[in-house]
């Protein structure tokens, strides 16, 4: 079996062993033994991905291609390249990191854990497809676990919330159906077979009305999950509901989601569809990303800060895609990357914290750094790497956003730019009120004291995390090096 | 020489029923129970024959036809039959064999497919009509099958009703039909047929009447309280036996007798079809009673059976078969834990279901897949049965359809959801306790399971379908 299709077959497998476990160690066992093959795999793809790369030149490495659906002309069409191998990459961590986070996770453990490896089975599939159908496939499978992750094992307004997480998602997932299938019934524009292959149809010239006319189902389709505004609202409610693990997976990667198809889907395929819209889009996105600060310095409970936070680094992440320029794509990606990694690893804190205090209210607690100071030390890393400090992985993504995003110079994208560049101010009021309202000053609570600091699983968990994101920060260049190499067939495509 | 064995499928079906009348003679009182399972043996082997291959053709000069898609339409029926047999064993055994009934409910319901047979056979409108009769009035019988309850009756009558009604309705289209083409023979009509204003409203007359039995908005408003008064054997068979075969009749007569109406029908099936879909999944959303909701539910998914036909091509019937065919499963899967529960414990209300992955995951896994098929989520079957539905329609560019019947897979989200939050998010103390069900339900439940996982992601089958369909128009 090729390397790319084992990451969706391991899941699987993990998930077959899982029905036969009898108790919550054997499935945590499980689990952290299939996703640490998995884990695997990913560190040697990044190293299979050079080797391959040296020797071929094409857009897609790795790729094989069966049919499926003859009739409709569906393939299981996989490839990789440098963009889908970080991704992969960042999904493997993130994931592994949160089954350690939920090691202790006591109401029915066999089937949160299943619920959790299909959830990654879905993603994984989606990253290394090259067929719309079999993408989408993928994407769904990868949301609908969502549904019974928070409203099962969540906590608050749980049914609420994942129902609406679910609806949301669903129904953009609705609107991608009719984009997709608009492009595949136009993939014959210049007299082709019938397609559902992206690396095919980008080599048609869609004729321009039926562009106009899917671009943005297709783009909105992806963006909810992207957190565009003002399709957003789902997840500071599906955040704050969902269990640890399941709101690090879904910041982390499913949101990604969101950027990687709108630039490997909606923006590819479509181009003139992408610059007859990227004006509204654009708007959108700005809007986000400073409703998204604003809103999240308004907040008290530490994961809606979180998952604002995410709606306003999520909407920079849409607004550099729009830029259309090598060096603002670099920095979507890397952004994404350093985003997921990031986000991960801040409501992993959050988790533990919650879990030792029972409250996620910032303004009630205090002087954490005093009793739990190596929780709360990660804590005020990664809001440092969330406000774009040097060194840390988000100031290198934000850069090159900022740096593509200036190289417009007609009024609108500048005055666009100038105001995703002031909503850093505001990250960092958020983050540092946080960072002294809760880890500095007095300890507001006796029963603070006898708190335990992190355990042996959560440090793994938190380590894995930490990481990339100091080590994105550190050395950079390889990784924008692998992303401009892999970006340069597609923005060509688009301009 | 006429070759009799091209109804091999009808003349097995008659000898199974006439076997039933001997049985019911000859077999002691005391000893009727073990006809259950004589009869479903008998049915099971019914079914498996199907399999073998049988030729295409005519009989009595063209009254009777048959090729690979019809057989293959019939064999789908079939095992739809023996799925809904399996799951009603149990019901059969305890509540109807007090009162001696039992030959008759299977020489009632193989009667009714034999209609059905013949009904998606015919060459004529004639046959036709014969076989919507036979398939229709056992029916009847069957749905007041349990005699002592209100509902039931009330059921019956109002099935009665509607059916006289609808087939008069048709009746008086297949005049008009008649007096237009100068022929009730199928081909003649094809040949013959012009646009005309007479042929129209024959068109529409016919839709209407045939649309009663497929339960399109606006003539569904028998079917949720049928559906409740019913057995639920008999629901599921009305909900996905009946309702399947008047959906291949209904595209096998529009694509094949009325081509020359196309344009105009196809208008009349897009109207339908987004009314259909609305009415099917607002109603639902509101229901308690899980044979009402499943009720709603199923007028829903015929809406999105039309999408196919308004392909109004071969894409069209080769996605409407598959569909059908994966509803089928995903309906009896539905259906079957809906029996399950019922005859164990006679709840048949959502809000009973609370908890029910605590004490019996078994069957609340099974729902929940069943569900998930019918609502479209991948990698169940009911995903790729709608999504070339969608494709079937968006070929013909009615993007505004397909858009239409994505927000309905939204809205029908929600409610395929309530259970399914019922079932694994709430905790209750009086969870319907956990029970093992027998090995004939379980048999049906495990068929029906299979067949969402595997159909769907075994694309062999629809490729199958799809060469079926070739050739036929």
């Amino acid at each position: 079996m090729d390397i790319l299709t084992l990451f969706v077959v391991v899941p699987v497998l993990t998930a077959i062993a899982l029905l036969f476990t009898k108790d919550l160690k054997q499935a945590r066992m499980t689990t952290m033994i299939g996703m640490l093959i998995e884990f695997g795999m990913a560190i040697n793809l990044i190293f299979a991905y050079f080797k391959e790369r040296a020797v071929n030149t094409d857009i897609m490495v790795f790729r094989q291609d069966m049919m499926w659906f003859e009739s409709f002309n569906i393939h299981y069409a996989i490839g990789v390249d440098g963009i889908s191998v970080l991704m992969i990459v960042l999904t493997a961590t993130v994931v592994l990191a949160g089954v350690f986070i939920s090691w202790m996770i006591d109401d029915m453990p066999k089937e949160f854990f299943i619920t959790l490896v299909i959830l990654a089975a879905g993603v994984y599939g989606f990253f290394i497809s090259l067929d719309l159908f079999t993408m989408f496939v993928f994407y769904e499978i990868a949301v609908i676990p969502m549904y019974l992750l928070i409203g099962i094992w969540g906590s608050g307004p749980r049914e609420y919330a994942a129902m609406k997480l679910t609806l949301m998602l669903m129904g953009a997932s609705a609107l991608l159906l009719v984009g997709i299938l608009g492009i595949y019934y136009n993939s014959t524009a210049d007299g082709g077979a019938l397609t559902f292959n992206i690396l095919e149809i980008s080599q048609v010239n869609i004729p321009f009305e039926a562009q106009k006319l899917f671009f943005p189902l297709t783009f909105i389709g992806f963006a909810v999950i992207g957190a565009l505004f003002p399709f957003h609202t789902w997840s500071p409610d599906g955040h704050a509901s969902a269990p640890t693990a399941v709101s690090m997976l879904h910041a982390g990667v499913l949101m990604k989601l969101g950027g990687y198809g709108i630039f490997r889907v909606a923006m590819y395929l479509l181009p003139e569809g992408t610059n007859y819209w990227s004006t509204f889009f654009i708007v959108l996105s700005v809007i986000g990303v400073i409703y998204g600060a604003l809103a999240a310095i308004k907040q008290t409970d530490l994961k809606y800060i979180n998952a604002y936070s995410s709606v306003s680094h999520l909407g920079m992440v849409i607004f550099a895609l729009l830029m259309l320029n090598k060096t603002a794509w670099t920095g979507a990606i890397l952004q994404s990357l350093s985003h997921g990694f990031m986000t991960a690893l801040f409501f992993a804190l959050i988790g533990m914290i919650y879990g030792r205090t029972h409250t996620r209210d910032a303004t009630k607690m205090g002087g954490m750094l005093k009793v739990i100071p190596f929780i709360s030390l990660i804590y005020v890393v990664a809001g440092l790497a969330s406000l774009g400090l040097p060194g840390m992985s988000g100031f290198v993504a934000e850069m090159n956003i900022f740096a593509g995003a200036f190289q417009h110079t007609d009024t609108f994208h500048r005055v666009m730019s100038i105001l995703v560049v002031s909503a850093i101010v505001v990250t960092a009021v958020y983050i540092l009120r946080v960072v002294g309202m809760m880890l500095m000053g007095p300890v507001t609570n006796e029963e603070y004291h006898s708190l335990k600091d992190a355990t042996w699983f959560e440090r793994v968990g938190i380590y894995m995390l930490l990481i990339p994101v100091v080590g994105i920060g550190v050395a950079p260049l390889w990784l924008s090096n692998m992303i401009l190499d892999s970006i340069k067939p597609f923005i060509e495509g688009v301009l | 020489m006429t070759n009799f064995l091209l109804m091999r499928n009808e003349i097995i079906l008659l000898v199974l029923i006439l076997a039933m009348l001997i049985l019911e003679v000859t077999t002691k009182p005391q000893h009727k129970k073990g006809l259950i399972n004589v009869a479903i043996g008998l049915f099971l082997l019914h079914t498996i024959l199907g399999f073998f291959p049988n030729e295409a053709g005519e009989l009595f000069g063209g009254s009777f036809r048959t090729n690979g898609l019809i057989h293959f339409f019939k064999n789908v029926l079939n095992v739809g039959v023996l799925i809904i047999l399996l799951q009603s064993a149990d019901w059969l055994r305890d509540k109807v064999a007090v009162y001696n009934k039992i030959p008759e409910f299977f020489m009632l319901l193989f009667s009714s497919l034999l209609g059905m047979n013949y009904m998606i056979s015919s060459g004529d409108f004639l046959m036709f009509y014969i076989g919507l009769e036979l398939s229709t009035l056992p029916l009847v019988a069957l749905v007041a099958y349990n005699s002592f309850s209100e509902k039931a009756t009330e059921a019956a009558i109002k099935l009665i009703l509607s059916a006289a009604l609808a087939s008069a309705v048709s009746l008086f289209g297949i005049s008009m039909l008649y007096a237009t083409g100068g022929s009730i023979f199928f081909e003649e009509i094809a040949t013959n047929l012009q646009t005309s204003n007479l042929a129209i409203l024959g068109m529409v007359f016919f839709f209407s009447g045939v649309a009663f039995k497929i339960s399109l908005a606006p003539f569904h408003f028998w079917t949720a309280d049928v559906y409740e008064g019913a057995p639920i054997g008999i629901t599921s068979y009305l909900s996905v036996i009946s309702k399947g075969a008047a959906v291949f009749v209904l595209m096998s007569i529009l694509f094949t007798v009325l081509p020359a109406l196309t344009e105009v029908w196809k208008n009349v099936v897009y109207v339908v079809a987004i009314a259909t879909m609305f009415v099917g999944n607002l109603f639902a959303l509101r229901q308690q009673n899980m044979k009402r909701f499943l009720a709603y539910s199923s007028i829903a998914q015929a809406g999105f059976m039309l999408m196919g036909i308004i392909n109004a091509e071969e894409l069209g019937i080769a996605t409407v078969v598959f569909f059908l065919l994966v509803y089928v499963f995903s309906n009896l899967g539905a259906f079957g834990v809906v029996q399950a529960i019922s005859s164990e414990t006679g709840k048949e209300n959502m809000d009973d279901y609370t908890g029910l992955y605590r004490t019996n995951p078994k069957l609340a896994l099974t729902l929940l897949l069943a569900l998930f098929s019918l609502a479209g989520i991948p990698p169940l079957a009911g995903f790729f049965g709608k999504f070339f539905l969608y494709a079937a329609a968006a070929s013909k560019g009615y993007y505004l359809l397909v858009f239409l019947a994505v927000v309905n897979v939204t809205i029908s989200l929600y409610y395929y959801l309530l259970p399914v939050r019922a079932m694994f998010l709430r905790k209750s103390e009086d969870a319907i306790p956990y029970f093992k069900n027998k090995v004939m339900m379980r048999a049906g439940l495990v068929l029906a399971v299979a067949g969402i996982l595997v159909l769907g992601l075994y694309s062999p089958l629809y490729n199958y379908i799809v060469e079926l369909s070739a050739g036929i128009l």
